[in-house]
C-alpha cells in the first residue's frame, strides 16, 4: 500500500513531485547529523573545562573550530537539499 | 509587583507601536499600492506585491529568494530602487553601458537587453519595446559578458571602502599622528581584534617563524569576511546585500587561499601529499588519491561553508518575517497575533547572526591558517 501510495505521488505529483519532498528529508536529516555532532563536543568540552578550569579558553577555541568543522560538513548536505529543491 | 522603570516601558510600548503599525499596513496594502513603512527594527524587506492586481498572493519562496540573489538595481522601498549600471559584452554588439533604471523593473527592453528573473539577456529587438513583446536571442545571451555593477558589486565597493577608511585611519594612527602614543578610539577599538587574530589565530597556525608573511592576507580575509557579513544583516542601504553569500565571492576567496597555499608550500608538503613517507606501497596506492582529493577539497569546503552559513541565516530571518505576511493573508487578526511572536523571533535571529558573522570570519581565517602553516611546516625528524 505504501508503494502505490509513493508511485501514486512521484507520477501524479507534478507540482509537489517526490523530488522536492526527498531534498527537504535529506537537509533534515543533515540537521539531525549537525546537532549529534555538536552536541557530542559540546558534552565533551563542558567535561573536560569541569575536569580543568584553567584551561577553559583553550578548550573553547577548539570546540569552536570542531563545530565549525562539522557544520561545514552538515551544510554541504543542507546545500545539496537545496539543489534539489531548486533545479528545476 | 514587578517595578518596570522606565525606559523599559518606553521600549516596549515601541515595540508594540511598530507591531500594530506593521500589522496594519499589510492589511491596507491589499488595495493600495505597496509603500510599507521601512521600520528600522525589524528586517524592512517589503514584500514584492504588484500595485496593479488586488491582493496578489504572497509567494514568500520567491520574495526570499528575491532578496537572497543578486540583482540589477538596489530595490529600496516599493517601488523605489537605486539604478546600477548595466554593463555588458558582446562580440556582435560590442560594449554596452545604460543605467538598470531603463528596465523598468523588467517590463522594458532597452538597447536590445531585457531583464529576465533579475538576469540580463539578449533580445532581437534594439528598439526600446515593452519586454513581453520580445524573442530571446540564444546565441548572444550565451556569448555576452555580463560586467555590471550589480547590487553584490556595488556591496563590495562599499564593504572595501569602509574597510580602506578604517584601516588607513588606525594605520594612520601608528605611524603619522599618534606615534609612540597610547592607543585612542578607532585605534583602541580595532588594535586588541587585530592582536587577537594574530596571536591567537595566526601565530599558532603557521607557527613562531614563519607567520609574519601571511598576516596581511589573512587580516584582510578576516575583516572582509566579518565586515561583509555584518554589512549583510542591515536590513538598509548601504547594507542589506547578501555579499558573502554569493558563491562567487566565497569561492574567490577560497582560491585566493588555495594559490597562497601551494605557492608557499615546500617540499615536504607536497612529498606528504604524494608519497606520505613511512606508509607501506600498498597503502599509498589508496592514500595518494585520497590526499590529492584533499587538496581541492579543503578550499572547496572552505567556500561552502560560508556561503551556506551566511545564507541559511538570510533566509531563515526573512523566512520569519514573511511568516507575518503569510498569516495575514488569511486573516488581519491572525497576522496581528503573530506579528510579535515572528518579530522576537527574527530579532533572536538575527542575533545569532551577529555571532556567526564573526564565528565564519575567524573560522576562515584560521583553517587558512592551519592549511598554511601545514604547508610551510619544517619536516620533523621523524624516527621509524
Amino acid at each position: 500500500m505504501l508503494s502505490t501510495l509513493l508511485l501514486d505521488a512521484a507520477t501524479n505529483g507534478a507540482n509537489i513531485g517526490i523530488g522536492y519532498g526527498l531534498g527537504a528529508v535529506g537537509a533534515g536529516l543533515a540537521a539531525v547529523g549537525a546537532g549529534l555532532g555538536i552536541g557530542r563536543i559540546g558534552g565533551s568540552a563542558l567535561e573536560s573545562i569541569a575536569r580543568q578550569p584553567e584551561v577553559a579558553g583553550d578548550i573553547r577555541s577548539n570546540m569552536i573550530l570542531a563545530a565549525a568543522l562539522v557544520e561545514g560538513a552538515a551544510f554541504f548536505a543542507m546545500v545539496i537539499g537545496l539543489l534539489a529543491i531548486l533545479t528545476k | 509587583m514587578m517595578k518596570i522603570s522606565k525606559l523599559s516601558l518606553i521600549l516596549i510600548l515601541t515595540f508594540l507601536a511598530f507591531t500594530v503599525a506593521f500589522s496594519i499596513s499589510n492589511h491596507a496594502q491589499e488595495a493600495q499600492p505597496s509603500n510599507l513603512p521601512a521600520s528600522h527594527e525589524m528586517q524592512a524587506e517589503s514584500t514584492s506585491t504588484e500595485s496593479t492586481k488586488p491582493a496578489e498572493k504572497l509567494n514568500a519562496g520567491k520574495v526570499i529568494m528575491e532578496h537572497i540573489a543578486d540583482s540589477h538595481g538596489w530595490h529600496l522601498w516599493g517601488h523605489t530602487e537605486i539604478p546600477l549600471p548595466v554593463i555588458i559584452y558582446s562580440k556582435e554588439r560590442g560594449l554596452v553601458t545604460f543605467m538598470s533604471s531603463e528596465f523598468k523593473h523588467g517590463h522594458m527592453a532597452y538597447e536590445g537587453f531585457k531583464l529576465e528573473e533579475g538576469k540580463v539577456v539578449a533580445v532581437n529587438e534594439t528598439a526600446p519595446v515593452p519586454a513581453e513583446e520580445t524573442s530571446v536571442n540564444e546565441e548572444i545571451t550565451a556569448g555576452m559578458f555580463d560586467i555590471s555593477i550589480t547590487k553584490n558589486v556595488m556591496s563590495l565597493f562599499i564593504s572595501i571602502g569602509l574597510m580602506l577608511l578604517i584601516f588607513t585611519n588606525v594605520a594612520g594612527a601608528y605611524t603619522r599622528k599618534r606615534k609612540g602614543l597610547a592607543p585612542t578610539g578607532l585605534q583602541n577599538a580595532i588594535e586588541p581584534i587585530i592582536l587577537f587574530v594574530r596571536d591567537e589565530v595566526i601565530k599558532p597556525g603557521i607557527g613562531e617563524k614563519k607567520f609574519e608573511k601571511y598576516v596581511p592576507y589573512l587580516l584582510t580575509v578576516f575583516f572582509f569576511i566579518w565586515i561583509s557579513n555584518l554589512m549583510g544583516l542591515i536590513p538598509v542601504f548601504p547594507g542589506g546585500a547578501n555579499l558573502t553569500g554569493n558563491i562567487a565571492v566565497t569561492m574567490t576567496l577560497a582560491i585566493f587561499t588555495f594559490i597562497i597555499v601551494s605557492v608557499s608550500a615546500n617540499k615536504g608538503y607536497w612529498l606528504h601529499i604524494f608519497a606520505m613517507p613511512g606508509v607501506p606501497k600498498p597503502i599509498l596506492i589508496l592514500l595518494t588519491p585520497i590526499e590529492i582529493l584533499g587538496v581541492f577539497l579543503r578550499p572547496f569546503v572552505l567556500m561552502i561553508r560560508l556561503f551556506a552559513n551566511i545564507t541559511a541565516g538570510h533566509i531563515i530571518g526573512l523566512a520569519f518575517f514573511c511568516l507575518i505576511f503569510i498569516f495575514g493573508e488569511n486573516g488581519t487578526g491572525i497576522g496581528l497575533a503573530v506579528s510579535p511572536l515572528s518579530l522576537v523571533f527574527t530579532v533572536f535571529m538575527t542575533t545569532l547572526e551577529l555571532l556567526v558573522a564573526f564565528l565564519q570570519a575567524y573560522v576562515f581565517t584560521m583553517l587558512s591558517a592551519v592549511y598554511i602553516g601545514a604547508a610551510v611546516e619544517e619536516p620533523h625528524h621523524e624516527k621509524h
